[in-house]
């Protein structure tokens, strides 16, 4: 551990990073929106999915070449704004299913009409 | 952004929020997975502060962590207990796949572009900038956002509201044919 110190002492952190940690998160999110069995569950790798993107827009927000850097955090304010309505919305959708069919596997929600 | 503090607070804080969203793709349980994506959600917002975002991680912590956390846990308290196991559908390699496909192009697009880079350390401070931005730039996505929270407020309540007496009625029968057996 302490052979890590002048490495870290030195080292940088660029915009590069942080794009990276988004990436690999966005790709879990996705990964978990679409194999997971419970609607639940693919309501949360959506959120993680959101997150990612918003790591992206707050890192450009601190490091790009911009006439107005702010302008990514408002975005991220919105996105943040729309993923809790959308939230509110998809989980009410889903007691909704769940009360109508006694399910909310994903595999078993295939009529579009009852 | 360099120096020992910031630089280890990356990589710890990195490590955390893909640790934890990993451990929602694979814990067996639902409820852990919610908690471990509230776990997710607060070292996101650690990394806000590290990225000099203090607003937004502020408000990443009251919605997220908060508010979205405690939403999820209700409807997974209002929805049966007997899929909380084996949740991986039959779509779990392509997922996987499509999800490593999606990492490794967002990975290489970050490492062999030549980002231009701004110096400096960061903002000061945001909230008066955001909150200028937000009442003369974005005046109107701003209305915009408010009226739809009022309508998925609404859209929600109605969705989940039960019958009320007055329009009580048999639900609508499903025919037999279409009824798929419990396995």
């Amino acid at each position: 551990m302490l052979a890590l110190l002048p490495f870290l002492t030195y080292a940088q952190v660029s915009v590069k990073h942080f794009l990276v940690v988004s990436a690999v998160l966005f790709g879990i999110g996705l990964a978990i929106a679409l194999s997971k069995r419970n609607a639940v569950m693919v309501l949360m790798g959506i959120e993680i999915m959101l997150n990612a993107v918003n790591l992206t827009l707050v890192a450009f927000a601190r490091f790009a070449q911009s006439a107005q850097p702010i302008a990514g955090q408002v975005f991220v304010i919105f996105i943040i704004t729309v993923a809790a309505a959308e939230a509110a919305v998809a989980l009410a959708l889903i007691v909704s299913v769940y009360r109508n069919r006694g399910t909310i596997d994903v595999d078993k929600i295939d009529l579009l009409r009852f | 952004m360099s120096g020992f503090g910031p630089v280890f607070s990356f990589y710890v804080l990195s490590a955390l929020v893909i640790g934890a969203a990993l451990m929602v793709m694979l814990a067996r349980s639902i409820i852990r997975a919610v908690l471990f994506l509230v776990l997710m959600f607060v070292g996101l917002a650690a990394l806000f502060v590290l990225l000099t975002a203090d607003f937004v991680a502020v408000a990443q912590l009251l919605v997220y962590a908060g508010a979205i956390g405690v939403l999820i846990i209700f409807s997974i308290l209002l929805t049966p207990q007997r899929e909380m196991r084996g949740m991986e559908t039959r779509f779990l390699a392509p997922g996987v796949l499509a999800g490593l496909a999606i990492m490794g192009i967002g990975i290489g697009v970050a490492v062999y572009t030549s980002w231009p880079v701004r110096g400096g350390n960061g903002f000061a401070t945001t909230v008066g900038a955001i909150g200028d931005a937000l009442l003369n730039r974005y005046a109107l996505p701003f209305e915009i956002a408010s009226v739809l929270l009022v309508a998925a407020m609404v859209a929600a309540i109605v969705l989940v509201r039960g019958r009320g007496v007055d329009e009580e009625r048999e639900p609508t029968a499903i025919p037999p044919s279409l009824v798929r057996r419990e396995r």
